[in-house]
């Protein structure tokens, strides 16, 4: 119980102890929820008629982000495979910096789940033995079962590990690798079966397409791991995190792959769709071209188009990424090209035309934009306490009393910020 | 799946197990006692058991909850039931295309029946589609918008859709909480009460047939239709989604739906499947009908045809 609140203590303390940076940014993702709180407050008692979204397009901008968020945990965890294959030295690191992104995106997910729906108070209706969840039929209860799943499994890992490493104690590699090696299909089954709660409808053809599951999983591959990229970089620098050039660039090369299956993917279901050209080509020309003169999404399309390639093309080129200025710029117009191709561009052309054959032109409100600003905010103070309290466990500053690797004179315990 | 028991006045619909459920509800209900009362929500609306699960005295507590509910809300004396599907019969509605004049008096005589949101949202059960005889029926030239001085316009015809009560519904199968189900007659209900407001079902309908109540519908008192069924035209709450349902409150009890009795040009049929007198079955078997999105395979309930 003593070493339990030493703990909390310790972590209470580098939380709040930080740099000028760190507290600013602390102090900005504050603000961030503050207007979310304001918007979902108007939300909550206004309804949901507070969004732009009604019964033509009645799923938009939450379960866009929502989607998109699912594949950085799915493939945060990923990345496990690579660390083992090519036997990175900071193994442990690696697998619990996915794993810490993959529980700030799930909570991510599980908040944007909660504030699209109309009726948020009566969510023990989905629970077994509270209520009466429709499971197998529904996906949306598999969908809940494996984000839960995956969420729980990702949190007792980092813990075991991390309490283990606090203790100046061995982890027991018979508990730890079955667990990290059960942690990949799930995280696969989580984007998965998110795909197929799209997929499984045949009242929307832009949905109804075999390939989407396989096309979440290639775009989840290039937007997790450019989270990554860029962490190892703030952490390398901050907290002298031992993480190699080598694995990055191999990370970045892993990337290009991924994105190239990606586009690959995305060109097959262009010319299935264009080739053929029936009714079902309208959701597609929705998106790429506009129908008529609803072209709200066209110039989208064409952005996270060029973002895609771009990023393909500078991390094809071993030039290129191994070029910290060039790599990076990768990994942010990923995060664009998939942020809308995964968000918008797979959720709204799958409304427009509705069902009816009706076009409804969708943006959100501002409320939209304050939740979803809020929901992002809170990712990121999660994963940033998650953070700042594991690295300093990881390199040894942050241990148990009497534990510590190379117990440092007073004063000099916590790295500079 | 779509055999599911009928309502709970049949007394042997009991659920496989509902002690444990009831323990756990009660074992929970500290917590949500908490969570739930500061946002002003009614803990036994959270405690309740699924409507198939309600033994009869239930059934008549919630009941009457309705109504008082509608006394506050409107101030109003209604008369709330929960009639279940009768024995022997399955609801089958015919559309005749070619007498359709697009006046839309369907959707209005709805909404004067079914207690619908007036505005803010607007919810119509019923949506018409203006369709080019050139066309044929054709999604992608079918406007549901269309304002006009007069009916039928040249050159067009009309497509009114509804729910169609399919025998294989994509929104019950795709529905996370059972709150939507298909009942022995046919029709396909909600509880609104039970509903979550996630909108799976509004993804999964093929025919625009479901409608959310994106703010607390507006309902004006003396428009309030006070013959009420449970699983029908009940006034509903913020943020649940609603559909047609046959007029269940008037079919139930022998009479005909209300935008069967309006059409002014009889281009509406009605009545039980399994009985060969029936107009729908005379339509049946004198004319040749369709679905709609036959290749989806929902089987409807409602068939459209063209009579000359």
């Amino acid at each position: 119980m003593n070493g339990l609140l030493g703990f909390a203590k310790g972590s209470l303390r580098e939380v709040t102890h930080g740099g000028r940076a760190y507290k600013a940014w602390v102090a900005a993702l504050l603000a961030m929820i503050a207007l979310g709180v304001v918007a979902y407050a108007n939300q909550l008692s206004a309804g949901l008629i507070a969004t732009n979204m009604r019964d033509e397009v009645s799923w938009a901008f939450y379960i866009g982000n929502f989607t998109f968020l699912v594949g950085v945990a799915a493939a945060a965890v990923l990345l496990v495979i690579p660390a083992y294959v090519y036997q990175w030295k900071p193994i442990k690191e690696v697998v619990v910096l996915g794993e810490l992104l993959a529980i700030s995106a799930l909570v991510m997910c599980l908040l944007f789940i909660l504030v699209d729906m109309g009726r948020p108070d009566r969510f023990l209706h989905i629970m077994p033995f509270f209520g009466t969840p429709n499971w197998p039929a529904s996906m949306l209860t598999w969908d809940a079962l494996v984000l839960h799943l995956y969420l729980f499994l990702n949190l007792g890992l980092v813990l075991y590990l991390l309490v283990k490493t606090y203790r100046g104690e061995p982890y027991d590699k018979r508990i730890f690798l079955p667990l990290v090696l059960l942690s990949i299909p799930v995280s696969i089954s989580t984007h998965t079966v998110t795909a197929f709660l799209y997929n499984g409808m045949a009242a929307r053809p832009y949905w109804n397409a075999s390939i989407l599951a396989p096309r979440f999983i290639a775009s989840a591959f290039c937007s997790g791991p450019a989270v990554m990229i860029i962490l190892f970089q703030i952490l390398r620098r901050t907290n002298k995190l031992p993480i190699k050039d080598e694995a990055i660039f191999k990370i970045a090369e892993l990337m290009s792959y991924a994105m190239f299956l990606n586009l690959f993917l995305l060109g097959a279901e262009l010319f299935k769709e264009y080739y053929s050209a029936t009714e079902h080509l309208l959701y597609t020309q929705y998106f790429w071209q506009g129908i008529g003169e609803h072209r709200t999404l066209v110039p989208y399309a064409w952005f996270s188009l060029a973002c895609s390639v771009a990023a393909f093309v500078l991390f094809l080129i071993p030039k290129t990424r191994a070029n910290y200025r060039t790599l990076n710029l990768g990994c942010v117009l990923i995060w664009a090209g998939v942020y809308i191709e995964k968000g918008m561009g797979l959720i709204i052309p799958g409304f427009t035309p509705s069902t009816l054959g009706q076009i409804y032109p969708y943006t959100p409100t501002a409320t939209e934009w304050g939740i979803a600003v809020g929901v992002f905010g809170i990712g990121f103070l999660v994963f940033t306490v998650l953070v700042k309290i594991s690295v300093p466990i990881l390199v040894g500053t942050f241990r148990a009393p009497g534990r510590a690797v190379q117990p440092a004179p007073e004063g000099t315990a916590h790295p500079a910020h | 799946m779509n055999d599911r028991k009928s309502l709970p006045v049949v007394a042997d619909d009991g659920p496989a197990d509902p002690s444990r459920r009831s323990f756990m509800r009660t074992a929970s209900a500290g917590a949500a006692i908490a969570a739930v009362s500061a946002c002003g929500v009614d803990v036994e609306d959270v405690l309740r058991s699924h409507f198939k699960e309600l033994t009869p005295d239930q059934l008549k507590r919630v009941l009457a909850k309705v109504e008082r509910r509608n006394k506050e809300r409107f101030g109003k004396d209604t008369k709330v039931s929960a009639t279940g599907a009768r024995e022997g019969v399955e609801f089958g509605y015919g559309l005749d295309i070619s007498r359709c004049v697009g006046c839309r008096r369907c959707v209005y005589a709805c909404v004067k029946e079914n207690n619908p949101s007036r505005e803010h949202p607007q919810i119509h059960w019923i949506q018409v589609l203006e369709m080019d005889k050139a066309h044929g029926v054709d999604l992608t030239h079918a406007d549901l918008y269309y304002d006009a001085e007069a009916v039928p316009r040249p050159g067009k015809f009309y497509f009114p859709v509804q729910c169609q009560q399919c025998r294989n519904p994509p929104c019950v199968k795709a529905c996370p909480t059972q709150a939507t189900w298909k009942e022995k007659d046919g029709i396909v209900v909600i509880d609104y009460d039970w509903c979550i407001g996630c909108r799976c079902c509004m993804s999964a309908c093929p025919y625009g047939a479901r409608h959310m109540n994106w703010a607390a519908p507006t309902l004006p008192a003396e428009e309030l239709n006070p013959n009420q069924h449970y699983l029908g035209n009940r006034p509903r709450p913020k943020g649940v989604v609603e559909k047609c349902t046959f007029c269940v409150q008037r079919t139930r009890e022998g009479r005909y739906p209300a935008c069967v009795e309006i059409c002014p040009v009889g281009a509406r049929k009605f009545g039980n499947l399994l009985d060969p007198e029936s107009e729908i079955r005379k339509v049946m078997d004198t004319k040749r009908v369709f679905i709609f999105k036959e290749e989806l395979a929902t089987h409807p309930q409602f068939y459209y045809f063209y009579a000359t």
